[in-house]
């Protein structure tokens, strides 16, 4: 007796549709599972057993074999456990075989017969309604994050005989808001980080709404123990908030990652600060199997590297063709993953190795700290549009009012991104960070005192080549946040005031 | 090129072979500076005493390989290097050096843009000249930003009143009294350990291009060269030679700078140090040597007067607050108001703008003080005054009181 059951496996951050059929043949009881599957998958055995018979249904006593189809594909994890389990009671006549043949089946098994949680629900659903299923079959807590995909039916069950019950055509399963638990913003209950909780540091606040308003990445640079931790994490209370797509893609690679159980849609945007001895596999995706990286958690959010300096050279060698691409691809012999990598970078950095440049405090000589510079990777910091050095706050600054709220700029920021999207329209770039020189040269027009000061800067060597884009990028935000369609004066020395070339200047003369 | 070819071939071949000598013994006289030996005395000692006192055994073997280096080639290397030689009996010969019998054989030249001679009479003289009067510059490679601002003051204020300000090209004090030369225009000579044409330390390779060009980079060895430790002793004894006076602005107690000093002593020069705290490791060496009598230097005035007496001082100065960065009177209210701020100490945009609101016109101003020379930035994100050429540091002081 043959069985059909279609589930899915996941590929990147997207799912591919895997078909387990089940034969029973008669002969010495044996259960094998064939078809590229890995130890979770093998194992699958085990739990699949206890499952059925703790929950009621006798295990035939016959010869088993499941098939993974198509045989070519790896298959990982454990969310094969339903569908097997499914296949082997409908091919011992347990269960109705017709509604499988409708409906997909997703979820991993404990062995008292109760549905897991499991990774990548989202995708595996945007596989189902692709593969015209009228439904699909998972774990309770997964159903709101299921229920995301239109057009098809999601039956949330607690367990197996529930699962039973429902392709029985005796339940439709637990309701999709039913037993959901309120995890839909991180740390629930908790309230967000917001500017208002930082005081002081007027001038790296203007420059958190510039980098956020134009999507520029950002370096901070100054002493330990100031703020630049806090200050990066509250950068995505003040952009834009996610669009429905964007946050379907978040929640996408959340789910894949298992970061999120239970829950619907992801509405902030994520913040990754990985430690600065991450390898970089764990900073752009890898391994086998495939998994994502920071650079893909942080997508459409913000990627915090601390101490910048400190990070393996390999890690961010291999950062700078996501930062530019928007998306990594990793190959692992047989296959290609891409995973989506749209994030803006932030990074500190302390200005020399002792930290208290600038200060009495400070012992480092002139070398150390061109050798310190030299650690930080030149061509990640072409990437960087904006520097802003960030100093102590003062013990009055910790007595005054907070200077900032996330709301308010956070308006300011939406006003500029809309004034560069009208502008953009059709360039394929979303923002001011994402120009390139030609198009800098199209879409950035400076009236004749702007001209005049990037002239002057130049000539004084205050600027180098590469510099130039970035601070003609970076005015031209701060035009945009200034509600104004010329770059003026005013806009390109702000944006001279916040170049990186300070930084950069000692590891290009040694090059 | 058609410059450097018969410069090269002035000088003679005994002051050439001079040089050959010292460069084949390099590695002698740096096994004797280890015993201890008194380095200019080693440098004092003919050929044969030379060769004999660091060659050891190995004296006649050294003599051999320097019979067969020839001086056509060594002209020609010069000439290749882009480099002048001026030796002893040459009458472009710096005539304060004359009297020091270790002082160099052969001055090689580098002088991008050609009349190197005519650069070097005009920066420290020649044979039968009264010397221009010069300045040296020197201190700690591990300055602190006070240092560097102090060094580059100094310089930019003996620049802007004509002096030559001399030194070694190191990383911190040294480089700093080069670009304060620069910046105000004036003339600096650059006295390398190594082959002049060898930009050493590397990272002063830009530095080192401009000083070329408006000044001079000076060495003793031949083309080419890579510095022994010794050569480092032994180049501040140009350095000391060819300046009036020598000024240490950071030095900690066993710094190479207060070597420069005993030196400039010893080949009767003035001596000043810009004091600091006690507590300072950087001011320790400079302190002592005002402890030992020299003359203490705060700003560029005194400098002046070390150098040109009170009555040159006061000539020199007007010239130099002529060429000086004041603040134009027309200044936009805004950007004299930002000055102010900066004079009351605070220095940085979150110091002056509280209010992210405002902090962009803040940054922005600044950003325009830096482009009018008025401003600059310094590390930490701070902005700092570039006041008048003269008594700059005395200002900074007021204004941190």
């Amino acid at each position: 007796m043959l069985a059909h059951v279609t589930t899915f496996a996941i590929h990147g951050v997207e799912s591919r549709p895997v078909t387990v059929e089940v034969d029973l043949r008669p002969g010495l009881p044996s259960f094998t599972i064939v078809g590229l599957a890995d130890r979770a998958v093998r194992e699958a055995r085990e739990r699949v057993r206890s499952a059925i018979l703790n929950s009621g249904f006798a295990f035939p006593p016959k010869r088993i074999t499941v098939n993974l189809a198509p045989a070519h594909l790896r298959k990982e994890g454990p969310g094969f456990d339903l569908a097997i389990a499914c296949g082997v009671l409908a091919a011992a006549g347990q269960l109705p075989a017709e509604r499988l043949e409708r409906l997909a089946v997703y979820g991993e098994l404990a062995l008292g017969g109760r549905l897991r949680p499991c990774r990548g629900v989202l995708a595996v659903a945007e596989g189902a309604a692709a593969a015209g299923f009228e439904g699909i079959v998972l774990p309770v807590v997964h159903a709101k994050e299921a229920a995301l995909v239109e057009d098809l039916g999601i039956l949330g069950a607690v367990d197996l005989a529930e699962v039973a019950a429902v392709l029985r055509g005796e339940s439709d399963g637990s309701a999709a808001s039913a037993s959901t638990p309120a995890s839909d913003d991180p740390g629930g209950g908790v309230r967000a980080p917001d500017l208002a909780d930082i005081r002081g540091h007027g001038g790296p606040l203007r420059a958190l709404e510039v980098a956020a308003a134009g999507g520029h990445n950002l370096l901070l640079c100054g002493p330990p123990g100031t703020g630049k931790t806090m200050l990066a994490q509250r950068l995505p209370s003040i952009l834009p908030p996610l669009t429905r797509a964007e946050a379907i893609e978040v929640t996408r690679i959340q789910s894949v990652a298992g970061l999120r159980v239970g829950g619907g849609l992801a509405e902030a945007r994520p913040f990754r600060a990985p430690h600065h001895t991450i390898s970089a596999p764990g900073l752009v995706g890898g391994g086998t199997p495939p998994q994502p990286g920071e650079a893909t958690l942080a997508h459409q959010g913000v990627l915090f590297l601390d101490e910048l300096a400190e990070f393996g050279r390999a890690a961010l060698e291999a950062l700078r063709q996501p930062l530019e691409d928007g998306r990594v691809a990793i190959v692992r012999g047989q296959r290609t993953a891409v995973y989506p990598t749209r994030f803006m970078l932030v990074a500190s950095t302390n200005p020399c190795p002792c930290g208290y440049a600038g200060s009495d405090r400070c012992r480092c000589g002139e070398a150390d700290v061109a050798r310190y510079r030299r650690r930080l990777s030149g061509p990640l910091l072409d990437r960087l549009d904006l520097l802003v050095d960030v100093q102590r706050p003062t013990a009055h600054d910790f007595a005054a009012e907070p200077v900032a709220r996330s709301a308010r700029v956070r308006e300011a920021v939406i006003a500029a991104r809309l004034r560069q999207a009208a502008r953009l329209d059709g360039t394929g770039a979303s923002c001011n960070a994402q120009l390139g020189s030609a198009q800098l040269r199209r879409h950035v027009r400076l009236d004749g005192a702007g001209a005049e000061v990037l002239r002057r800067a130049y000539d004084r060597g205050a600027l180098s080549p590469r510099g130039h884009d970035r601070v003609v990028r970076v005015a031209r935000t701060i035009a945009d946040l200034d509600g104004s369609d010329v770059v003026r004066a005013g806009h390109l020395l702000e944006a001279l005031g916040l170049r990186q070339d300070v930084l950069a200047g000692a590891s290009q003369e040694a090059a | 090129m058609t410059a450097t070819a018969p410069a090269a071939a002035g000088a003679c071949d005994a002051c050439l072979r001079r040089s050959l000598l010292v460069a084949v013994v390099a590695g002698g006289i740096e096994v004797a500076r280890r015993q201890r030996r008194p380095l200019r005395d080693v440098l004092a000692l003919d050929e044969d005493d030379l060769l004999a006192a660091v060659g050891g055994r190995k004296a006649d073997e050294l003599r051999e390989r320097l019979d067969r280096s020839s001086l056509v080639e060594l002209r020609r290397a010069v000439e290749l290097a882009e480099l002048d030689a001026v030796c002893r009996h040459d009458p472009g010969y710096p005539s304060q050096l004359l009297d020091d019998r270790s002082a160099p054989a052969v001055l090689y030249v580098r002088a991008v843009g050609g009349a190197a001679r005519d650069r070097l009479e005009a920066a420290v003289g020649a044979a039968h000249r009264e010397p221009p009067p010069a300045v040296a510059i020197v201190g700690t490679r591990k300055a602190s930003d006070d240092g560097l601002a102090v060094a580059r003051a100094l310089a930019r204020g003996l620049g802007a009143a004509g002096i030559t300000v001399v030194s070694g090209m190191a990383l911190g004090v040294d480089s700093a009294a080069h670009e304060g030369a620069l910046d105000a225009g004036g003339t600096t000579v650059a006295v390398l350990a190594g082959g002049a044409d060898v930009p050493y330390p590397r990272s002063k390779q830009r530095l080192w291009g401009r000083i070329a060009t408006t000044g001079l980079v000076v060495s003793e060895m031949p083309p080419g060269r890579r510095p022994f430790p010794w050569n480092f002793l032994a180049r501040n004894r140009v350095i000391a030679g060819l300046a009036a006076a020598t000024i240490v602005v950071e030095a900690a107690e066993r710094s190479g700078s207060l070597v420069t000093a005993e030196l400039a002593v010893e080949l009767g020069r003035d001596v000043g140090a810009v004091p600091g705290s006690v507590l300072d490791w950087r001011s320790r060496g400079t302190n002592a040597l005002l402890r030992d009598g020299a003359s203490v230097v705060r700003d560029a005035r005194d400098a002046l007067d070390l150098v040109l007496g009170v009555d040159g001082a006061m000539v020199a100065l007007e010239r130099a607050t002529g060429a000086a960065t004041r603040p134009p009177a027309d200044l936009e209210p805004r950007l004299a108001w930002l000055l102010r701020a900066l004079d009351d100490g605070r220095d940085t945009v979150t110091a002056i703008a509280a209010d992210p609101a405002q902090a962009g016109d803040v940054r922005a101003g600044l950003m325009e003080l830096e482009l009018l020379g008025l401003v600059e930035r310094v590390a930490g994100g701070r902005v700092r005054r570039v006041s008048p050429v003269l008594g700059e540091v005395a200002v900074r002081a007021e204004a941190r009181a």
